[in-house]
């Protein structure tokens, strides 16, 4: 396959940015989208320039780390997948594909197609945890009886890897899906509950403090989400926020 | 005070791993005013209200369709609905809530403008949402320049103008409806108008559940439809008024 990329080269944080073209000729349609990447880089590399940097570790669509706003998606075409699931086969030979960073405010870029998602980190840190007593004699998490489906839709929340694809393609930047998703995996669950109305309050504060947009339900994270978080963890976050924020002394 | 030290998250000194402080920890008032949710309850809350206002004000309407003979009877309900005190307060309330249902959401725009500086060049947003609900700000809009132009035309001139009046004595309001719907432009463009009001209750109805925290695989898919249907009948009730007036007075 032969491509042309258009691909936002930005040196660093406080640099303009801008988008450089490049063409690629000996792409397969087996590779993955980060393979094909990696074609490029070498090519860069052997010209003397400057490769593109881009997130990616597990390249097996569970860590999270690969992102791209590809052809004006997150993670490009394709349902359900990350960009290292991605592969070749889903674009034509001789297509022109554009490669951006995730656009938001509270992501900033740190070089290239590389953005600072640590503001997802610390809406974790404000509350989506749960406090246990370490002190000896733990208790078996399975000695409480729990509902299968309370189980299965905390764990359908916790299946989200906090890639930030559902703030790249929401129209307003907004971080509730993520939020909601990390809210919704341990208020389900009955070792959740006890500091269930602090967490929601602290973690959507936090959030708003990181500057991200408000959600206006287009429903967008859902669809682009690789992981197929429901907009109903959205709805739980919402509810729990009301009545936290009024009975919450 | 266990916690007076104040960190600047965007500072690229700020270590992730630290404990965060509890200064942020929020009460229970400026969750319910400042926060980004509470912003959206109340956009739901006016909206919901609005499409309540909306019922009420399309039954008074459909009187107008039963042509000549309505005029006695529009022109004593409208005096009706001007005059009588807990009306008079509710329709305060409800330019109230027009009010404050813009003005949350040119602030939660620009709000969600300031999040995103930077635009992407290539967008595909059509392939993961509905045109109308990225576009609510627009639709709003137009809806808003409809109600001013509406209230110039039909509640100014009954409060702050002298009109003829009818056999009971009464202002004889339903000739200024007439009048007004003989023309092309503004029959026009009141149709066009409750096309926008379509567009704008088909995402809105369903949406102000959703932020009040209503989304259950039972109730949500009646929701949609109850939201599709009151979408299309409320706007499309209106609309049929002023052409039907038009046409009879042709």
């Amino acid at each position: 396959m032969k491509l042309t990329l258009k691909v936002w080269r930005q040196n660093g944080p406080k640099e303009k940015g801008k988008i450089a073209t490049y063409q690629v000729d000996d792409i397969s349609e087996d590779m993955s989208f980060l393979e094909m990447m990696d074609v490029l880089n070498n090519e860069l590399i052997e010209k003397g320039e400057d490769p593109v940097a881009f997130d990616h570790d597990c390249r097996e669509g569970i860590c999270g780390a690969c992102s791209m706003f590809i052809n004006g998606e997150a993670h490009g075409p394709g349902r359900g997948i990350t960009t290292c699931q991605l592969h070749m086969r889903s674009f034509n030979d001789g297509d022109t594909i554009y490669i951006e960073p995730w656009r938001a405010a509270a992501f900033p870029i740190i070089k290239d197609l590389v953005v600072n998602r640590s503001a997802f980190d610390r809406i974790i840190q404000s509350g989506g945890f749960i406090s246990v007593n370490t002190s000896g004699n733990t208790l078996d998490a399975n000695a409480i009886p729990i509902p299968k489906s309370d189980a299965d839709a905390a764990f359908d929340a916790a299946t989200c890897i906090g890639c930030g694809a559902c703030v790249a393609t929401c129209k307003n930047s907004s971080a509730m899906l993520f939020t909601s998703a990390k809210i919704s995996q341990l208020s389900l669950l009955p070792q959740g509950k006890p500091e269930a109305k602090e967490r929601v309050v602290n973690m959507v504060k936090q959030m708003d403090l990181e500057g991200f947009g408000n959600c206006t339900n287009t429903g967008a994270c859902a669809v682009e989400c690789p992981k197929g978080i429901s907009l109903e963890n959205v709805a739980r976050m919402n509810r729990e926020f009301l009545l936290a924020s009024t009975t919450k002394s | 005070m266990a916690n007076t030290l104040v960190h600047n998250f965007f500072d690229p000194k700020f270590v992730t791993l630290e404990i965060i402080p509890n200064y942020f920890k929020m009460s229970g008032a400026s969750a319910l005013i400042k926060s980004s949710l509470a912003k959206k309850y109340w956009m739901a809350l006016t909206g919901l209200f609005l499409c309540f206002f909306l019922i009420v004000h399309l039954a008074g309407n459909l009187t107008l369709l039963a042509g000549d003979s309505a005029r006695a009877g529009f022109n004593a309900y409208t005096k009706f609905m001007t005059s009588f005190v807990p009306i008079k307060v509710a329709s305060y309330i409800t330019y109230l809530g027009i009010l404050f249902h813009a003005v949350d959401g040119l602030l939660l725009t620009l709000k969600n403008r300031k999040a995103r500086p930077v635009k992407y060049a290539y967008e595909k947003p059509q392939v993961n949402s509905i045109w109308s609900s990225r576009n609510m700000g627009v639709l709003g809009t137009a809806i808003f320049v409809f109600i001013v132009l509406h209230m110039g035309n039909f509640w100014f001139r009954y409060k702050f103008t002298t009109l003829p009046t009818d056999v009971d004595g009464n202002f004889d309001m339903y000739g200024v409806v007439v009048e007004s719907f003989k023309m092309e432009w503004y029959v026009g463009l009141y149709v066009l108008c409750m096309a926008a009001l379509a567009f704008h209750l088909y995402h809105g109805f369903w949406s102000a559940f959703q932020t009040l925290g209503v989304n259950h695989p039972k109730y949500t898919p009646a929701i949609k439809k109850l939201g599709f249907g009151f979408s299309i009948l409320i706007p499309l009730g209106f609309a049929i008024i002023p052409i039907a007036v038009y046409v009879m007075n042709l």
